[in-house]
């Protein structure tokens, strides 16, 4: 079984375990809700920002060792960069699951530990998630006002969900502090 | 009974070519038969036969090919008539169960249905039956009523007579739940049904693979089923009509095939059930589910579901020993070969792909039912569905793989 002790690495089943960045985060500047419809897993992510890097993130997810484990290692490595640098890290990540090792770079931290996910194609989507999620969370900061609340891994969000989101809203899932 | 028992699993699995590959250099265990069945050799037959021997529309040609097409296609109508106990014009090709059931919403219960009228679901829908309610609801202000769940994913029948009263026009409920592999009383449901006048629309994609159901003898007005779970190809579904029910309804679809006159202005319908298969229909397919249905007709339908539920009986016990929560009804009688479970210490989808590198192909998710998933406290589940060439060793297969999970995650 060389193909599961690839995927499912002690690390990965560590971070599953005992996920990091599981808590509340008080007034964040963001937060933003992913969800795949295709398994049903969640994560609530929440940012908080102080002179343009970002100083705590908070990841609760609900999902399988990969989704959770990938949102753990990101709310462990995210805190003291920039925006910019954590899209730069999200980018190296996604080129990670999609099999180019080369040129990572050095503060890729745990992440590394998903390469074997690469090689099930399927369940990219399960490490995407989270990255995903806080990619539309960076994205909003930089514009300056949050302007949708929940994505979808498949992209199609409908007129339903929409307004299902929108509720959210009301219910403080979206508060800008 | 145990004689013909054996001459299921194994012994039938030469008929399917399908199980004479590898999945990671394992022989294929496929617990996936909920989503869809594999198919016997002599359909794959039969759809390569059509394509070499007698390609043609149907309806239309003069020609011997299209004379030929026609009577292989409106032959396989007469044997899904046969099976159900219908008559071959309230059989109405769809490309699946989901579309069927669309015809009813949209064909019928639009034209026929008014602001405040009711119609009555159950909690364990598949999104198939339960979205295009949703729907038009939305659209001209219709009830939706539930019938409720117990602990153990039983209809509630005692709510019956309370739920069903002289607003509810409609009651559209699944046979056998895709997720809880519970074969719900139908007849109950339509007994209760017809005080009200209320028509019945019965979804009975995950029951007529493995029980047999004569549509005269249920007195449904309605029933849906897909070919590809039981045998068939994928792209033919089944609406069956009742003949007034049919005549009620009016055509979703428009085009060719679905006319009788047609001037630029005005158009008058075809016979049913012809008005109701606008376009080239699916004629490949259809032929090819024809073998389909006679080889679950040349097996004993009550040894075969008898054979499905010693397998889930047996996974059941396996599970609930290594500390799984298996869902559905406790009484083996009670469920079709559906189920599913879940565990505190790993999700489907890691449960899924380990069980896959044996070999073994499960599903894993809320199996288009979230509202049911949703009143479970669930996001996902795990679930391994059975059928007549599965047999004991998959079984164990099964549960020699969910030993790995639990090296994993336990």
């Amino acid at each position: 079984m060389a193909e599961l002790n690839s995927l499912y690495r002690e690390v990965i089943l560590d971070h599953f375990k005992c996920p990091r960045g599981k808590k509340m985060i008080e007034c964040p500047d963001v937060t933003f809700e992913g969800y795949n419809p295709v398994c049903g897993d969640e994560v609530k992510i929440a940012i908080k920002i102080q002179d343009g890097f970002i100083q705590d993130v908070a990841v609760n997810s609900i999902g399988c060792a990969i989704s959770v484990a990938a949102g753990s290692m990101l709310a462990e490595l995210l805190p003291g960069k920039s925006l910019a640098e954590a899209e730069e890290l999200g980018k190296a990540f996604e080129g990670l699951l999609k099999g180019e090792i080369e040129g990572l770079p050095e503060d890729i931290g745990d992440l590394e530990s998903l390469e074997g996910v690469s090689r099930f194609p399927v369940r990219v989507k399960c490490a995407m998630l989270a990255w995903k999620t806080i990619q539309h969370a960076v994205g909003l900061l930089k514009e300056g006002t949050p302007s949708k609340e929940r994505i979808s891994t498949e992209d199609a969000t409908t007129e339903a969900s929409r307004s299902e989101a929108g509720a959210e809203k009301h219910n403080g899932a979206n508060h800008v502090c | 009974m145990t004689t013909a028992i054996q001459t299921l699993g194994a012994s039938l699995r030469k008929d399917f070519p399908i199980f004479s590959r590898k999945v990671h250099g394992k022989r294929v265990v496929y617990l996936d038969n909920a989503a869809t069945t594999q198919k016997p050799l002599s359909v794959i037959e039969a759809l390569s036969r059509y394509y070499s021997t007698m390609n043609a529309n149907v309806h239309r040609g003069i020609h011997t090919l299209a004379e030929e097409a026609t009577g292989a296609y409106e032959g396989a109508r007469k044997a899904v008539a046969r099976f159900l106990g219908a008559r071959p014009e309230e059989v109405v090709f769809t490309k699946n169960a989901t579309e069927a059931i669309n015809f009813v919403a949209l064909g019928w219960a639009r034209h026929r249905l008014k602001r405040g009228d009711a119609i009555v679901l159950t909690e364990m829908e598949h999104h198939a039956n339960l979205v295009p309610w949703i729907l038009l609801a939305r659209e001209i202000g219709l009830e939706l009523r539930y019938i409720p769940i117990d602990a153990e994913g039983k209809l509630r029948l005692e709510t019956l007579a309370k739920l069903i009263d002289h607003k509810v026009r409609l009651v559209a409920l699944v046979h056998a739940s895709n997720v809880l592999g519970t074969i719900n009383p139908v007849e109950a449901v339509i007994e209760e049904a017809k005080k009200v006048g209320a028509k019945v629309l019965v979804d009975a994609a995950q029951s007529l693979p493995h029980l047999r159901v004569n549509v005269r003898a249920l007195d449904c007005d309605f029933l849906a089923f897909s070919a590809h779970k039981m045998l068939g190809p994928t792209g033919v579904g089944v609406l069956y009509g009742k003949m007034d029910a049919l005549e009620e309804t009016v055509p979703v679809l428009g085009g060719g095939e679905m006319i009788e006159r047609v001037t630029y202005d005005s158009v008058t319908f075809n016979q049913i059930p012809w008005r109701f298969e606008a376009g080239t229909p699916n004629i490949a397919d259809v032929i090819a589910f024809l073998p389909a249905l006679a080889y679950l007709e040349s097996l004993d339908s009550k040894t075969s579901i008898q054979h499905e539920q010693n397998l889930s009986q047996a996974a059941i016990e396996a599970l609930e020993r290594m500390g799984f929560r298996v869902l559905g009804p406790k009484a083996p009688n009670e469920r079709v070969g559906v189920v599913s479970w879940t565990s505190e210490f790993a999700h489907p989808h890691d449960t899924a792909t380990i069980l896959d590198q044996f070999g073994v192909a499960v599903r894993a998710g809320h199996h288009c039912a979230q509202p049911l998933m949703h009143k479970l406290g669930l996001a996902a589940t795990t679930r391994a569905s059975f059928y007549i060439y599965n047999d004991m060793d998959d079984v164990e297969m099964l549960i020699e793989a969910l030993k790995e999970v639990r090296s994993y995650f336990g």
